[in-house]
């Protein structure tokens, strides 16, 4: 029986495959993400500052905790698809799910729905000579729109947010290439609407779980191979190198009151191919402490710009041009 | 698992079917980006990612003053923009350019090259 679903499994991802070649083996050039010169590619750990036509269809990330205590060892793996459209030119929404799939190790695999995400953003500052963008934004955890099976939140979480991006490209002369280098990343309250959660255990024990507010910050440093070809030095390589971006993304989260303290987060080394359609990218997630887990696991992205793939129809924005 | 990749499948497959278009960047120019050449070239080349529109395309060529040079006869087929410069000195040369794709997406971008003896 398992093997038989390895091969029906085999044979949906061969079909996948299959038919996502056409959008991804589509050669040079990109997407959504422009200020000047400088292509910003959509990053998977922290939310990056554009306002774009997009799809992230699927997100798959997988991490393994240790036993710890009563809690058995457990693979998490979260299976996500998020789009975002321009209603404006500036002004664009999200919106986001994630299944979530839980193996306890020597109990039983607990499957479902996340809370469901929403978000708003509005960019109010581009710089297409220092290639620099600036944006604010927030992002709505809807609370109770999860499964408690995989730890969804019964309240909600509002993050009002800050995001930049900014490419090295106006380096003096000297340090020409470190001109491909480029740092997106965001900062931000995570405002919880409930503070804490009064929790009754199976032997009638009563105990209060608080939420704290917490500092959402993280960044993204990436080296574009695209900017070195195009704009700096054509070095030789073809594809598939010529549109890779190395990243490095650090995603935090710091907790700020109601008892809580201290900084929990991952460090997220990979690497970006931008097409003309999509882009894919690999990352392992690296947690920074014990705090944030204690292994490495793994997040991969299929990333559609849907203003290129519709440029007439669903990659416009609603209003405006 | 299977169900995901069945829809993730049905998901992708219009994608397929649809004209699409694209932002066009550069792909590679002669004089390559950022090179040396020995000899003065007569036209500088840019080949493109997609397609351009001609009227909404152009490129230029300055020298180190910033002093443009070029003949100002820049001039598209298909993916391939071509501006005429006169006799090189030895120096360093930008090229600026700003081209519009077929499907009306703007993009822009500049790079330099040296002549040398």
């Amino acid at each position: 029986m398992k093997a038989e679903r390895g091969i029906t499994s085999k044979a949906a991802l061969w079909a996948l495959a299959t038919a996502c070649a056409g959008i991804l083996a589509t050669g040079t050039g990109a997407a959504h993400g422009i200020a000047g010169k400088r292509f910003f590619p959509a990053t998977l750990a922290t939310d990056d500052p554009f306002v774009a036509d997009e799809l992230s269809l699927p997100t798959i990330a997988s991490q393994k905790t240790s036993a710890s205590g009563e809690e058995p060892a457990t693979r998490e793996t979260g299976f996500s698809v998020d789009v975002s459209k321009r209603v404006t030119d500036n002004l664009g929404i999200g919106f986001g799910a994630t299944y979530k799939v839980l193996q306890l190790e020597g109990g039983p695999t607990q499957r479902g729905f996340d809370n469901l995400a929403a978000s708003v953003k509005y960019k109010f500052y581009q710089s297409d000579e220092c290639e620099t963008i600036l944006s604010a934004g927030v992002d709505w955890d809807i609370g109770g729109s999860g499964s408690r099976r995989v730890g969804a939140e019964s309240f909600s979480t509002l993050t009002p947010a800050l995001f930049f991006g900014k490419g090295f490209g106006d380096l003096p002369d000297p340090m020409t290439l470190l001109r491909p280098f480029a740092v997106t990343g965001l900062i931000g309250l995570g405002i919880p609407t409930r503070s804490g959660t009064t929790l009754v255990s199976d032997e009638g024990d009563i105990s209060v779980e608080r939420h704290p507010h917490t500092l959402q910050w993280g960044f993204a440093v990436e080296y574009s191979v695209p900017y070195l070809q195009s704009s700096v030095r054509d070095v030789g390589l073809r594809e598939p190198f010529n549109q890779m971006i190395p990243v490095v993304e650090f995603a935090m989260s710091t907790a700020l009151d109601r008892g809580a303290s201290g900084t929990a987060g991952t460090v997220n080394p990979g690497v970006i191919w931008a097409g003309r359609y999509a882009q894919l990218a690999v990352e392992v997630v690296i947690p920074v402490n014990n705090r944030s887990g204690n292994r490495v696991g793994w997040i991969a992205q299929l990333h559609f710009f849907l203003d290129d793939i519709f440029p007439t129809t669903i990659g416009r924005p609603i209003f405006g041009r | 698992m299977r169900t995901w990749l069945m829809l993730l499948t049905a998901a992708c497959a219009p994608l397929i079917a649809l004209p699409v278009g694209a932002h066009a960047f550069l792909d590679h120019a002669m004089p390559a980006v950022g090179s040396t050449v020995h000899v003065s070239p007569a036209q500088v080349k840019l080949w493109f990612s997609q397609e351009l529109e001609p009227a909404f395309s152009t490129a230029q060529v300055s020298d180190s003053t910033g002093k443009r040079i070029d003949q100002g006869d820049a001039r598209i087929d298909g993916t391939l923009l071509t501006v005429s410069v006169p006799p090189l000195a030895p120096g360093r040369y930008r090229v600026s350019w700003r081209v519009l794709s077929v499907d009306t997406h703007a993009t822009a971008g500049d790079f330099s090259f040296d002549v040398a003896r």
